[in-house]
């Protein structure tokens, strides 16, 4: 199964990549990296007239293509947003998609053929929550776990891979390995994203509002998906301790971790001492790991 | 470039018939013979470079060019003591590309994941449209490259950059206003120094330069007649050519 | 037949000009297709903004600045806070993306080579530990 992995996975977010490359296998995957991929660009285009900002988008999807395959497994919620939306803007318009393989006169025409799917929605659609259920080795019991889904999975509705206002997944998910759900009024906020470079205060005061809830409903920790909530929730949410008094930051997990756990799979492999936030001392608390 | 005074009529004499092609310098036309570079046909045609010169041999990156080929739509890169004449090439010369270089000291970085991106920031602003991969007259990969730097592949971003000569043409037309050839170049010196392993016989010899091991033999050169250089260095055996016979090219 | 503007506001960090040829409306509508007259003033966006604490102009108020041709709202904080998060767009009962017209508002300062954010004044340890992500869209938005 060809993934795209996206800039940020080769670099602060290596542990997401090897825990979902890890848990695939375990269910009978093998997750292969595609060649030649380049950034996607992380944010879509927004403008009309602006077809440029799609290259990046669209060039990987003619790799896609290029590699034989029609289907591509996305792990970086950002990046999935951002190549749905391309996408869908090519089947939606052939005249653009004319105009870009025009550009690109040294690749292939892109031919809107690839399938786009985010590496949840696979778990979820093709795995199934039940068989992975089934293959739980060491159930979650006991640990109390808050989804939180962030923007780019649910937003706009078209690369929406569940409701946009009361997602499930996640919670489904979490029940599938045993844990217990504290669901909560946040988990669609935005975590602010990109302003943590020029709003540095404003993202730890987002990390703060969202994960607040889990303190007074006894969450032990943050489920999530993206390595940019993950790193504005950890990191920033740390610092937020600092500018709030008795503020103490819920660690984080990418649901790729957590789900390599329920599997029985090697703790060392999930990179744990890379989180700002250690999430070893409650999951250790909770029997989760020795 | 300066102008001289020759006439490009002067070249149409009778007991010389060379083909020829028609070519514009900054908007003179000229005749000049089939097989010339275009710094060559350039000079032909009377004029004289004072800068955008160098090597001349494919090397320097001084002499970057961008022409069109008579009414097409597309601008054409090259190395100005490389490319030969065509047909209705319109010919320009360019400066050298302002691209500032950051100041960083080479002892004081690792290569780490972020060490290229935290130096050019701006390659973040990459949007692979390709642009600086058609300008390049050495065909590297370069829009890879600036990739490979963005996700902390440095070793790639090395290996794919190691035939830049630092022409500049990528960073002209960049939309972005990267500049890849001084990004490519962080690049592979942090893999020399960093991650390539090193070399020990290089280090011992260093060693002994360092302790003067050779210091007799320069101070007896240094004194020597030139006649005497020049008939040593004719003598000198060149390994990977074996056996040569005397005389090699003075 | 949109009439040629005087001077339509100074942009307070570069103290530039910003000359748009007739109105603002137009220009925007020129770079997304959404009918901002179509908006009745509820404040759902406003809501469900995440950092609409740090706002000078609400998002409805940018729409109402936008319909009434007031270009002090290319002046506005509220453009550069947006995070894109499309939760104003989702909810609107209207049905206006307003993501997408506050990229436009955006485009139209960043079209005149007018930067929010300046490369160089980031600092060093930001730049190290920052994932590639934030800062390749951080540009997107940011810089023209």
């Amino acid at each position: 199964m060809l993934y795209y992995p996206g800039c940020t996975l080769k670099t602060s977010a290596k542990n997401l990549e090897a825990s979902a490359i890890a848990i695939a296998e375990k269910l009978g995957y093998k997750l292969v990296e595609m060649d030649d991929w380049n950034c996607c660009g992380v944010v879509a285009s927004l403008t009309s007239d602006d077809l440029m900002h799609h290259l990046a988008s669209l060039r990987n999807l003619i790799r896609v293509e290029e590699q034989g395959q029609d289907k591509v497994l996305v792990l970086c919620d950002m990046c999935y947003n951002t190549l749905k939306q391309t996408d869908i803007r090519m089947k939606a318009s052939q005249s653009d998609l004319d105009t870009l393989n025009s550009f690109m006169d040294e690749e292939s025409d892109y031919k809107n053929t690839v399938k786009i799917m985010h590496f949840l929605e696979f778990l979820r659609d093709e795995v199934g929550f039940a068989t992975l259920k089934k293959k739980v080795k060491k159930p979650l019991k006991g640990l109390r776990v808050m989804p939180y889904y962030g923007c780019m999975l649910l937003r706009p509705r078209e690369v929406a891979i569940d409701d946009a206002e009361d997602p499930r997944i996640l919670s489904d998910l979490i029940k599938a390995l045993g844990a217990k759900v504290v669901d909560n009024p946040y988990k669609i906020e935005c975590c602010g994203s990109y302003r943590t470079i020029d709003q540095k205060e404003l993202t730890s005061r987002r990390a703060k509002s969202i994960s607040s809830y889990a303190s007074t409903h006894d969450a032990d920790l943050i489920m999530l998906s993206c390595p940019l909530c993950q790193y504005n929730l950890d990191v920033r949410g740390k610092e937020a301790e600092s500018m709030y008094d008795g503020y103490s930051q819920l660690p984080t997990l990418y649901f790729t971790q957590l789900i390599a756990l329920a599997l029985g799979l090697d703790v060392e492999s999930l990179g744990l001492d890379s989180h700002a936030v250690d999430p070893a001392p409650i999951l250790r608390k909770r029997g989760v790991i020795d | 470039m300066t102008e001289t005074d020759v006439e490009c009529a002067k070249q149409d004499e009778p007991s010389q018939v060379t083909a020829t092609v028609e070519i514009f310098i900054m908007g003179k036309r000229y005749d000049v013979p089939i097989g010339f570079t275009i710094m060559k046909a350039i000079e032909f045609a009377g004029y004289q470079y004072i800068r955008s010169c160098g090597c001349r041999a494919g090397f320097c990156g001084a002499c970057a060019t961008v022409y069109r080929k008579g009414q097409e739509q597309k601008l054409h890169f090259a190395l100005a003591c490389q490319c030969l004449v065509e047909e209705g090439m319109y010919l320009v010369q360019i400066p050298f590309v302002p691209a500032n270089k950051a100041l960083y000291d080479i002892n004081d970085l690792a290569p780490e994941d972020n060490t290229i991106l935290t130096i050019y920031p701006e390659i973040a602003r990459c949007v692979s449209c390709n642009t600086c991969t058609k300008s390049c007259p050495q065909d590297i990969k370069v829009m890879m490259y600036i990739q490979n730097s963005l996700r902390g592949n440095i070793a790639k971003a090395a290996e794919l950059s190691f035939d830049c000569i630092q022409c500049g043409l990528c960073a002209m037309r960049c939309p972005a206003d990267i500049k890849h050839y001084h990004v490519s170049q962080l690049a592979r010196r942090l893999r020399g120094k960093y991650i390539d392993p090193e070399s020990k016989e290089l280090n011992a010899r260093l060693k002994e330069l360092e302790e003067g091991k050779y210091m007799d033999e320069v101070d007896e050169m240094m004194s020597m007649d030139r006649d005497i250089i020049l008939n040593l260095y004719k003598k000198r055996k060149i390994e990977a050519q074996g056996d040569l016979d005397e005389g090699a090219d003075a | 037949m949109p009439s040629e503007s005087e001077i339509d506001c100074e942009h307070p960090d570069t103290a530039r000009e910003i000359k748009l040829t007739g109105k603002l409306v137009d220009e925007v509508l020129e770079l997304c297709n959404e009918n901002v007259f179509g908006c009745y003033q509820c404040g759902t966006c406003a809501a469900g903004c995440p950092f609409i604490e740090e706002m000078d102009l609400t998002p409805d108020e940018v729409i109402r600045h936008v319909i009434l041709d007031k270009k002090e709202v290319l002046n506005s904080k509220t453009i550069w806070l947006c995070s894109t998060c499309f939760i104003c767009a989702e909810r609107c009962p209207r049905d206006i993306n307003i993501t997408v017209l506050m990229e436009a508002l955006r485009q139209i300062l960043l079209r005149l080579s007018i930067d929010e954010t300046e490369i160089t004044s980031l600092s060093e340890e930001e730049k190290r530990k920052i994932p590639q992500m934030a800062f390749v869209s951080l540009f997107r938005k940011n810089i023209g």
